[in-house]
């Protein structure tokens, strides 16, 4: 892919192709954490960390060790293996050298272990066939479209519920209505002529 | 009757959809077609029985902490096999949803009825409980993808070749909005507030 390819790729990553919008991978932690701003903030964040690294990491085992054995079947096993250690190694380490990011971030790392953005992320690296570069520049992106999307979602949201919302319809009803919205914009920025 | 209720509770008074509001990602995603429905109902029904039949069968012997790990290698090992026979059999569903079908592993659902339900009760009960949540799931899905196929495409694809179409005439009234990724978040959340608004006017008059 060309510099110009590249940039085209990370942009439809955050905004057109946006994993919670369009892929709907992700949707779990989208809805649970976005009720407060600060906590969608620090779970986009952790996002970003854990799916730059594991799809990076699962790019490198597929690519050195299963494709030579033949093993291609095992991926998904491999993968997860892969992620849960990975947010644990993480744990550990922002514990130890950078304590304040840890004190912020730290409760939200374990349940990223069940985000599927990640692992969907993981997997689709591969299944496009892209090289480490692409690789690296496309999960960046899409978890970057990820911290856009929640924080927008939470400021929002803190707006819809203070509202006068029908019984049946408080909680995630509302919610998944206002993302049905968002999505509509979202999915119009592919229209632009890039 | 204890037995019964382990069974029923999956599909209306805890349904993993309505009630948890568990495995939306998929429940979003494949619902377009209702042959993508059952196929991802069946797949997981087959994942849930069978990883809450074997933890609760290893419940014993699995220490505490390290619990989590042995779940997701249990499930994982079950939805590779599952990737397997459905890459096998039915090559053109599971092209279709290939992702989502690997991302099963990570479907709250089952890690959910782990930790909740087989890591704690026999395994008769357990096996109960994951048919119950198992169909739940699948005829919320079912329903779903009737809905968003019918007014969609104006069919109903049931499992290959097997369809109804009421499409003929390209009637403005199928709108390919439906199919679409908004329409399947406004959906769910509509069918959400239905639920929930009928569960409370049955607590109303059960007082």
């Amino acid at each position: 892919m060309t510099f110009s390819e590249l940039i085209v790729m990370a942009f439809s990553a955050i905004l057109v192709q946006n994993v919670i919008l369009n892929q709907f991978l992700g949707t779990c932690p989208f809805l649970g954490v976005s009720g407060k701003r600060d906590s969608a903030v620090g779970m986009g964040l952790a996002v970003i960390f854990v799916i730059t690294l594991s799809s990076l990491t699962s790019w490198l085992l597929y690519y050195l060790i299963l494709e030579p054995v033949g093993m291609q079947y095992m991926s998904t096993l491999v993968y997860i293996l892969v992620i849960a250690s990975l947010v644990q190694i993480i744990e550990m380490f922002l514990k130890k050298a950078v304590p304040g990011l840890y004190r912020s971030l730290g409760i939200y790392l374990p349940l990223i272990t069940t985000n599927c953005a990640v692992l969907g992320t993981a997997k689709n690296v591969v299944s496009k066939g892209f090289n480490f570069l692409e690789t690296f520049i496309f999960s960046l992106s899409t978890a970057a479209g990820f911290l856009f999307v929640i924080y927008i979602f939470s400021t929002l949201r803190s707006k819809v519920e203070r509202g006068d919302v029908p019984k049946a319809f408080k909680g995630i009803p509302i919610a998944l209505i206002t993302a049905g919205i968002m999505a509509m914009i979202f999915a119009k920025f592919g229209l632009l002529n890039i | 009757m204890n037995k019964l209720t382990n069974f029923t509770k999956g599909l209306w008074r805890e349904n993993p959809i309505l009630v948890s509001m568990l495995g939306l990602c998929p429940t979003l995603a494949i619902t377009v077609k209702v042959e993508n429905a059952l196929g991802m109902g069946l797949a997981v029904l087959f994942v849930l029985v069978m990883s809450n039949l074997f933890i609760s069968l290893i419940r014993h012997i699995v220490p505490d902490q390290i619990r989590i790990p042995v779940y997701i290698v249990v499930i994982a090992t079950f939805v590779s096999m599952v990737e397997m026979v459905m890459d096998a059999y039915v090559p053109d569903l599971y092209s279709r949803m290939a992702l989502f079908i690997s991302l099963i592993v990570v479907n709250c659902i089952i890690l959910g009825r782990a930790e909740a339900f087989a890591s704690k009760h026999n395994w008769l009960d357990s096996i109960l409980d994951a048919v119950g949540m198992g169909l739940g799931f699948t005829i919320v899905l079912i329903l779903i993808s009737l809905i968003r196929e019918t007014l969609g495409t104006g069919s109903i694809t049931i499992w290959g070749d097997l369809a109804l179409n009421f499409n003929k005439h390209n009637s403005p009234f199928f709108s390919e909005f439906y199919v679409s990724p908004p329409a399947a978040f406004i959906l769910l959340g509509l069918i959400l507030a239905a639920s929930k608004a009928i569960n409370s006017r049955k607590e109303v008059r059960s007082k």
